[in-house]
């Protein structure tokens, strides 16, 4: 129970913070990326704050021998940048730049009441289920290939 | 056209990190927002389940918050169609699902880790969502 309560407290400051940074607009997002027209540097201030905080934050954290609520630490263990990854990344600045929300900016919107993120996170998911999908698929097509 | 808003922007960016940092204190975990939508969606992993929808609620409840703490909403503006955000939506779905990650756990946990593979990944998809933000606003609407 104490790791949900802090969970739900954490993602409370991660949303107020996408909230107050206007990462949950689309109109300012769209207006960072759009250096040739109505440019807004805005953000740039917010990835800058943020990496701040985590790039000394988590050298304290990580530097103990596990986390307060949890047996370890987990952390990603890939390293290579391979196609996969790089054409992900790149499908997915593509769909940014369409809609104006990615899926941090997204679910803090979620709580205005408003349409548009509700559509936005329908189609989200539903991207995520057609990856599995496939993935599924070309796993039982060739099964050897793991 | 948007305000500039150096200060709120960079609190809020501050607040991110911070939330960050109290997640793999606490829990140990990256602050990936897709990453957390995408393991509520079956096949689920046991025990890796509450804690993400906590945190997605939590999220969902900062207008609120911020409602009863200033007396006003958040406003944002949405100059996307509804047919814009569904096929924005479906791409970045596909995009995070197969690129391991987007702006949080890439471009503010991964980057703060000096990962490669986050860098990468960060400067692959700011040069498609500036080059998207160009194509449709200043070749097809221009």
């Amino acid at each position: 129970m104490t790791r949900i309560i802090s969970a739900f407290a954490i993602g409370l400051v991660f949303g107020i913070g996408i909230l107050v940074s206007g990462m949950a607009n689309p109109a300012k997002v769209l207006n960072f990326f759009d250096i040739a027209g109505t440019w807004d540097p805005s953000l740039a201030f917010v990835m800058g704050g943020a990496l701040i905080v985590t790039a000394i934050g988590f050298r304290l954290v990580l530097s103990r021998s596990h986390p307060l609520l949890a047996g370890g630490f987990s952390l990603p263990t890939k390293r290579d940048i391979d196609v996969k990854l790089l054409g992900g990344a790149a499908i997915f600045g593509v769909g940014w730049g369409i809609a104006g929300f990615c899926p941090g900016g997204v679910v803090p919107a979620l709580g205005l009441g408003r349409s548009e993120p509700a559509i936005f996170v329908a189609a989200l998911v539903a991207g995520m289920l057609i990856v599995r999908l496939i993935e599924t698929a070309r796993t039982r097509a060739a099964p050897s290939a793991g | 056209m948007t305000e500039f808003t150096p200060v709120l922007s960079a609190t809020g960016g501050i607040l991110i990190g911070l939330a960050s940092v109290m997640l793999m204190a606490a829990l140990g975990r990256i602050a990936g927002i897709s990453g957390m939508i995408g393991g509520l969606l079956p096949p689920v992993t046991a025990g890796e389940w509450g804690w993400r929808l906590a945190f997605l609620a939590g999220m969902i409840a900062a207008p609120v918050v911020l409602l009863g703490a200033t007396g006003s909403m958040p406003v944002i503006e949405v100059p996307s169609s509804t047919g814009m955000l569904v096929i924005g939506g479906i791409l970045v779905g596909i995009g995070v699902s197969y690129g391991s990650g987007c702006t949080s756990g890439h471009g503010v946990c991964g980057m703060a880790r000096l990962s490669a593979r986050s860098i990468a990944a960060t400067l692959t998809f700011m040069l498609t969502t500036g080059v998207t933000v160009f194509v449709i606003r200043h070749v097809i609407g221009g």
